[in-house]
């Protein structure tokens, strides 16, 4: 029965196919060495100071301009014994969580709201959509014009920044629950408003968690521009009145101490985000 | 043999005569259906045409049709998630068209458990809605995870579970509720050969354990044989026949291979090849 098979053509055994080279480096999902992973962590972090290092212990730029690395760290444990660093990182933690906490209050129920219902989408992405391309920093005077140069006037700046954000990325999470997840609800008898409280709100729950984690650097961008025009303490303070007495080794310092606490902050909201949703199985990075 | 609750409840409440009527009325009647779509431009898209079909109490029914002939539209038609463009879906005799409730349970291909709750949570899940007590609650939960032979796994989160165990606490939710009618798009759909067997076996078995009744929409055509009483086989969007299944009401998988199955295969593979 296969006797009459015949010999392939001989265009068939010159057919070229095409395959994927070899490389550790540049894989793609297929698996990376834990070692060269190690190993390129270490470099990132190194490779800058390192630079940092050389560029200004040699001079190659003039220390008022870019000050040694133990320059700066030495500057900032004086500040911390001696300037009472503590209370500015203290007044800027309150008024980056007064902002943040704001933020969230309002736009987590918008998105979710938008994200649920057609009626609310179409009366509200408008809105949100333009305003989001306003830029807060544009706002700022109308704030202190309306608001005045107090607490409160910070705080709107903070909220007023990260919101949109909150509101399009928690709309944007609601939009990816399955239908049938919705859909099967119905069927067990389940109202609009079960739905929303008892489905909708828990599928999105880990993702309000991150769009909240990622948000929280936007509110440590905003509490800076807030204190540079009117505040008598804070980070951004300290950064602003450090510039005008040209000490970068100051404003090197500070800058360097909100990238530490954004990245704690960071850590903490991941566990904690780990620890409430020990049900979700998307990987967090 | 321990019986399905809403048996208990039914031979409790009525007399001899209602019994009888109940199984003279059908379940669920779907009456003259038709969805058309909006398609590309002025363009119509009819995807059903005229669909009727009854289905009576205690039966268990197929609809088969190749992919892409309107089955899931049907279905999601007759749970009141989708409205017709024209006839009406009855349940018990009353119109339920456009509006979806806990008297037609479902059961999709996939992605429906509730990842944030327990198998345990999972399946009273409808139950929170009846207002019934917890204890109540509790005892309902642990009755049909008892079932669908998952009373390990009550406290697992379904991420844990395989695929096979996913759709059985589907299954086991959805029949917690005591719908009238048990819908299901393809349970098995997503399943691997050996599994799908088994669900298929154990699926039966329930049937006959519980007796609620069942309308089920696939594919594949040895799984209706093998698991309904009578088969609807759907073609470009219109019922192209009926046929009664004459197997014993008791089946083991090996009835696949028996002349009598193969014979209704073919009538049912014909009826499907045939164009109007
Ligand atoms: N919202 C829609 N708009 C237009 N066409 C649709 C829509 N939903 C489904 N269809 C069409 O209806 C037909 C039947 O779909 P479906 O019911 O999912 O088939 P099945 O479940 O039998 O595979 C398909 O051809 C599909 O393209
Ligand atoms: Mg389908």
């Amino acid at each position: 029965m296969f006797e009459s098979i015949p010999n392939p053509p001989p265009e068939l055994i010159k057919r070229q196919y095409s395959y994927l080279p070899n490389s550790t480096f540049w894989s793609i999902r297929q698996g990376f060495p834990r070692q060269i992973s190690i190993v390129l962590i270490i470099m990132s972090l190194v490779l800058p100071l390192t630079v940092w290092t050389i560029v200004s212990t040699t001079e190659l730029v003039p220390a008022t301009f870019l000050p040694t690395p133990l320059a700066v760290l030495s500057t900032g444990i004086t500040m911390f014994a001696e300037n009472n660093l503590w209370a500015d990182v203290f007044a800027s933690c309150a008024r980056v969580l007064a902002g943040f906490v704001l933020a969230a209050v309002i736009g987590v129920p918008v998105g979710l709201a938008i994200g649920t219902f057609h009626s609310m989408d179409s009366l509200l992405s408008p809105l949100v959509g333009t305003v989001r391309y306003m830029p807060t920093t544009g706002f700022v005077p109308l704030i202190i014009i309306w608001v005045g140069l107090d607490e409160p006037s910070k705080i709107l700046i903070i909220s007023l920044g990260v919101v949109l954000y909150n509101i399009i990325m928690v709309a944007d999470a609601v939009k990816f629950i399955p239908n049938e997840m919705i859909n099967v609800a119905y069927t067990m008898g389940a109202s609009r408003w079960d739905v929303l409280g008892k489905v909708i709100i828990p599928a999105t729950f880990p993702s309000v968690l991150d769009t909240l984690r990622v948000n929280i650097s936007g509110a440590w961008n905003f509490v800076v521009i807030a204190e540079v025009l009117a505040a008598q303490n804070g980070l951004g303070f300290k950064i602003i009145q450090s510039q005008r007495l040209f000490r970068t080794d100051r404003v090197l310092f500070c800058i360097m101490l909100i990238g530490v606490i954004g990245l704690f902050l960071d850590y903490a909201l991941k566990w904690l985000s780990k620890k409430l949703t020990p049900w979700a199985d998307q990987v967090r990075h | 043999m321990q019986d399905y609750a809403i048996d208990q409840n039914e031979s409790q409440s009525s007399s001899e005569t209602h019994q009888v009527s109940l199984n003279c009325f059908p379940k669920l009647e779907v009456e003259n259906v038709s969805k058309v779509y909006a398609g590309k431009g002025k363009q119509l898209l009819t995807v059903l045409q005229d669909i009727n079909i009854k289905i009576f109490p205690r039966e268990f029914i197929c609809l088969v049709g190749t992919s892409g002939c309107g089955k899931s539209t049907l279905l999601n038609i007759i749970a009141g998630l989708l409205p017709p463009s024209t006839g009406e879906v009855l349940v018990d005799g009353q119109s339920v068209t456009g509006r979806p409730g806990s008297d037609r349970g479902m059961v999709f291909q996939g992605y429906t458990l509730y990842p944030w709750l327990t198998v345990a949570q999972n399946v009273a899940f409808g139950l929170q809605f009846q207002g019934m007590s917890k204890a109540d609650q509790k005892d309902q939960v642990n009755y049909f995870l008892n079932v669908v032979g998952l009373e390990n796994f009550a406290n697992n989160y379904p991420k844990q579970l395989s695929g096979g165990m996913k759709q059985r606490v589907a299954i086991a939710r959805a029949l917690a509720n005591e719908p009238a009618v048990l819908l299901m798009d393809e349970p098995f759909g997503a399943l691997d050969a050996q599994t799908k067997e088994q669900m298929q076996e154990f699926l039966l078995e329930l049937w006959e354990k519980t007796h609620v009744t069942v309308l089920m929409i696939t594919h594949d055509v040895e799984e209706a044989i093998y698991l309904a009483q009578r088969i609807y086989v759907l073609g470009l969007g219109q019922v192209k026949g009926e046929i009664p299944i004459r197997l014993p009401q008791h089946r083991e998988l090996d009835i696949k291979l028996s002349p009598e199955f193969v014979d209704i295969k073919r009538q049912v593979i014909n009826m499907m090849r045939q164009r109007h």
